[in-house]
C-alpha cells in the first residue's frame, strides 16, 4: 500500500505525541509528582499510532497496563490525560481512574485495564454491538504477549471468531510478561501461532514499523467489515522502559546489550530516517513537529499541576449512575 | 389485566416486553437460542427476535460478561445469562473489577445498563457447584445491584426494572422457584429496585428473608398463627441496595427479628441486617437479633444431607417460638 505524506506525517506525530507524553510522565513520576504505578508505552509508538491511524473516532479500542500510548494515539488530548496521572479533578476519569484506568469514551478509548487480559473480552461486547448496530465501526483489542496465557483471552478471542465479529485482536509483543521472558511462559515463538486455533488469519508485522502495522490494520479491519470476523496482528515490538517505572530498580531480568539492540530500532527515529531518505519529508519538518508538541506537553503540565484535586464531596459521585440521568427506574 | 403464570414465565415475558419496546436489549448466554436455557427462561425469544438479538454463546462466562460490558458502555442494552450461580465464580473479573467498577473509575463517563440473569438457591440435589446463594459476595461491591425475587408478580416487575436499570444489576432466579404459579399483570410494570415488600404483616416478629426463604417464611407464619403468635415477613426483593428502613421500621414494632437465608451463616449477608438493626433499633430489641441460614459446609448432594442443610419453614417456625419464648425487657 502507498500511504500519503498526510498520512505518513499524521502517525509521526501520533508517535512522538505518545513519546513526549511518555517521557514527561517519567520525569514526573521520578520527580514524585505522580501518585500511583505507571506503566510506560515508549519504544511501542508505532504499534498504537499505525493502528489507531486506520480507526475513526467511532471505533472502539480496549487497553491494557500499558495504555497511555493507546490514548494518545487514539486522539486523546494531553491536559485531561496529564491531569489524571496527576490524579486531579480535570482529569478524563475526574482523579478517579489514574494511568492504570484512563479513558475517554468520547474517542472510543475504553480504558487502560488493571486486569492482564481484561480487555479483549470487552471489545468482543464493543464488536457485537457495533455489528448489531450496523453502524461499519471496528473495536481492537490491544493486548500483551504475557496476556494471550490469560483464559479471557481465549475466550474472547474464540467467541469472536465464532460469531464473526468486527474485532481486530493486535498483540503487542515486547517480549516480557512483566519481568518474566516470554520464552519461560509458553512452548510457542510467535503469538500469531494461536490465531489458527481460533480460526482467524494472524500476520506478524514489525512493531517498529508504523507503516507496516498500519498496513496489516487497515486489511484487518476490511476484512472484519465484510463480516468475515477477527484478525490477529501480532506486533514485535520492545519497551525501552522497565515493566512499571522508569529505571530497572536495579534488577537485572533482561540485558543492557538488549534494550540497546532494539533502542537502534526506534520506532521513531528509523521513520524520520526513512523519510528523509525517501525525500518524503526533511529533518527540520520533523523538528518543527518535536518543538510545537514539547509546547503542548509543557502547557499540559502546567494545566494540570494548576488543576484542583477532587473534593472530598466527590467520594462517593459515580459509584452508581443516578436514575435521572437516564430512562431508569 | 392480570392472569396466573409461573415465576419462569414471568421472567420471559419481561424480558419479551422490554425487546419489543426497546430495540437495543438483546441477550446472551449458553443454550439459550433455539434451546430457550436450561430453565426456559428465554423460550421462544430466539424464534420471535431472532439469531442477532438473541444469541448462543460459548460455555466461556468470561467472555459472555465480557461482551455485556462492551456492548453496554457502547450504547446497548444487555442481558446475560450465567446458567448457575455457581458459574459467576468464573466470571468474577468481569463481574467485578470491569463491570462494577467502570463507572466509577472512569470519572462518571462510562454508563453500564447490563443485566445478568443467573439461576441460584439450592434444594435439588445439585450438589456443591449448582446450588449456592453466593449474594453476599457479590452485594459486597460497590456498583452493582442484586435482585433475588421471590414470587411471579415481583420477578417480572423486578426483571423489567433490571433492563431498563443504568447499573449493572444481576437477576438471582430461584431455581425451586421456576414453576411457582402467580397472579401477574400482562402490562409491563417495574417494582422500583431497592423496595421491601411487607408479605405479611405481624406484631410479634419479624422474620426477614428472600428468595425461596421468604415463602418458606410465610408458610411458617401461617402456621404460627394458628398459635397466636403473629409474624410479618419481610422479603427486601433487592438485596443491594437493601431496604433497611423497612426492616428497622418492623423492628421497631416487633421488638424480634429472625434473618432468613439459604447462603451460608457466617459472613453472610444476615450479618449485615444484623448489624443495620442493632445500629438503628437497638433499644427496641427484646432479643438478640436471630439468623437462620445454612451451616458453613459446601452444599451436600445426599437429599437426606441437604434437608438439613437448607433452612425451611420448620426451622423458621422454630426459631420463631424460641425467640417470642425469650423475656422481653
Amino acid at each position: 500500500m502507498e500511504f500519503s505524506t498526510e498520512v505518513l506525517m499524521d502517525m509521526h506525530r501520533r508517535m512522538v505525541r505518545i513519546r513526549l507524553f511518555e517521557e514527561a510522565a517519567g520525569q514526573l513520576a521520578e520527580a514524585a509528582k505522580l501518585p500511583g504505578f505507571l506503566h510506560l508505552y515508549v519504544g511501542q509508538e508505532a504499534v498504537a499510532s499505525g493502528v489507531c491511524a486506520a480507526l475513526t473516532d467511532d471505533d472502539q479500542i480496549t487497553s491494557t497496563h500499558r495504555g497511555h500510548g493507546h490514548l494518545v494515539a487514539k486522539g486523546g488530548e494531553f491536559r485531561p490525560m496529564m491531569a489524571e496521572l496527576m490524579a486531579k479533578s480535570t482529569g478524563y476519569n475526574k482523579g478517579k481512574g489514574g494511568s492504570m484506568h484512563i479513558s475517554n469514551l468520547d474517542v472510543g478509548m475504553l480504558g487502560a485495564n488493571g486486569i492482564v487480559g481484561a480487555g479483549a473480552p470487552i471489545a468482543v461486547g464493543a464488536g457485537f454491538g457495533n455489528k448489531l448496530k450496523g453502524n461499519g465501526n471496528v473495536a481492537a483489542a490491544f493486548f500483551g504477549d504475557g496476556s494471550t496465557n490469560i483464559g479471557a483471552f481465549h475466550e474472547a478471542a474464540n467467541m469472536a471468531c465464532a460469531l464473526k465479529l468486527p474485532v481486530l485482536f493486535i498483540c503487542e509483543n515486547n517480549e516480557y510478561g512483566e519481568f518474566t521472558p516470554r520464552d519461560k511462559t509458553m512452548a510457542i515463538t510467535d503469538i500469531v501461532d494461536r490465531a489458527a486455533g481460533y480460526g482467524m488469519p494472524g500476520v506478524i508485522v514489525d512493531g517498529m514499523d508504523v507503516v507496516a502495522i498500519h498496513e496489516a490494520t487497515i486489511e484487518a479491519k476490511e476484512r472484519a467489515l465484510r463480516g468475515e470476523g477477527p484478525s490477529l496482528i501480532e506486533a514485535k515490538t520492545y519497551r525501552f522502559y522497565n515493566h512499571h517505572g522508569v529505571q530497572n530498580l536495579g534488577l537485572k531480568y533482561r540485558t543492557d546489550d538488549e534494550v540497546a539492540e532494539w533502542k537502534e530500532r526506534d520506532p521513531i527515529f528509523t521513520f524520520e530516517d526513512r523519510m528523509v531518505e525517501a525525500g518524503t519529508a526533511t529533518q527540520d519538518d520533523f523538528e518543527q513537529v518535536w518543538a510545537d508538541l514539547r509546547a503542548d506537553i509543557a502547557d499540559a503540565i502546567q494545566f494540570a499541576e494548576d488543576s484542583p484535586s477532587p473534593e472530598p464531596d466527590q467520594l462517593l459521585v459515580d459509584v452508581y449512575t443516578l436514575s435521572e440521568e437516564g430512562a431508569a427506574s | 389485566m392480570s392472569r396466573k403464570i409461573s415465576y419462569v414465565q414471568a421472567f420471559n415475558e419481561a424480558v419479551r416486553q422490554e425487546m419489543a419496546a426497546d430495540d437495543t436489549v438483546f441477550c446472551a448466554g449458553e443454550d439459550i437460542g433455539a434451546f430457550g436455557g436450561v430453565f426456559q427462561s428465554y423460550a421462544g425469544l430466539q424464534k420471535e427476535f431472532g439469531e442477532e438479538r438473541v444469541v448462543d454463546t460459548p460455555i466461556s462466562e468470561q467472555a459472555i460478561i465480557g461482551l455485556g460490558v462492551g456492548a453496554a458502555a457502547t450504547g446497548l442494552r444487555p442481558i446475560v445469562d450465567i446458567m448457575f450461580m455457581d458459574f459467576i465464580c468464573v466470571a468474577f473479573d468481569q463481574i467485578v473489577n470491569q463491570a462494577a467498577k467502570m463507572k466509577y473509575m472512569f470519572g462518571g463517563s462510562a454508563t453500564v445498563p447490563l443485566t445478568i440473569t443467573t439461576g441460584g438457591g439450592g434444594g435439588l440435589s445439585a450438589a456443591a457447584q449448582h446450588s449456592q446463594s453466593l449474594e453476599a459476595l457479590i452485594c459486597h461491591i460497590p456498583g452493582l445491584k442484586v435482585v433475588m425475587p421471590s414470587n411471579p408478580y415481583d420477578m417480572k416487575g423486578l426483571m423489567t426494572a433490571c433492563i431498563r436499570e443504568n447499573n449493572p444489576t444481576i437477576m438471582v432466579k430461584h431455581k425451586r422457584l421456576l414453576g411457582m404459579q402467580g397472579e401477574v399483570p400482562e402490562e409491563p410494570y417495574m417494582i422500583p429496585l431497592g423496595r421491601a415488600a411487607t408479605l405479611r404483616e405481624g406484631a410479634d416478629v419479624t422474620v426477614v428473608g428472600w428468595g425461596r426463604m421468604a415463602n418458606e417464611a410465610v408458610d411458617a407464619a401461617e402456621k404460627l398463627a394458628g398459635d397466636g403468635i403473629d409474624v410479618e415477613v419481610i422479603d427486601p426483593r433487592t438485596l443491594q441496595p437493601l431496604d433497611t428502613a423497612t426492616i428497622i421500621e418492623s423492628v421497631r414494632k416487633t421488638n424480634r427479628v429472625i434473618v432468613v437465608h439459604e447462603a451460608v451463616r457466617f459472613g453472610g449477608l444476615g450479618a449485615e441486617v444484623a448489624a443495620q438493626i442493632q445500629e438503628e433499633a437497638f433499644d427496641y430489641l427484646d432479643a438478640p437479633v436471630g439468623r437462620l441460614a445454612a451451616p458453613f459446609s459446601p452444599v451436600p448432594f445426599s437429599p437426606a444431607l441437604e434437608a438439613h442443610y437448607l433452612p425451611s419453614a420448620n426451622a423458621i417456625e422454630q426459631a420463631v417460638r424460641d425467640i417470642v419464648a425469650r423475656p422481653g425487657a
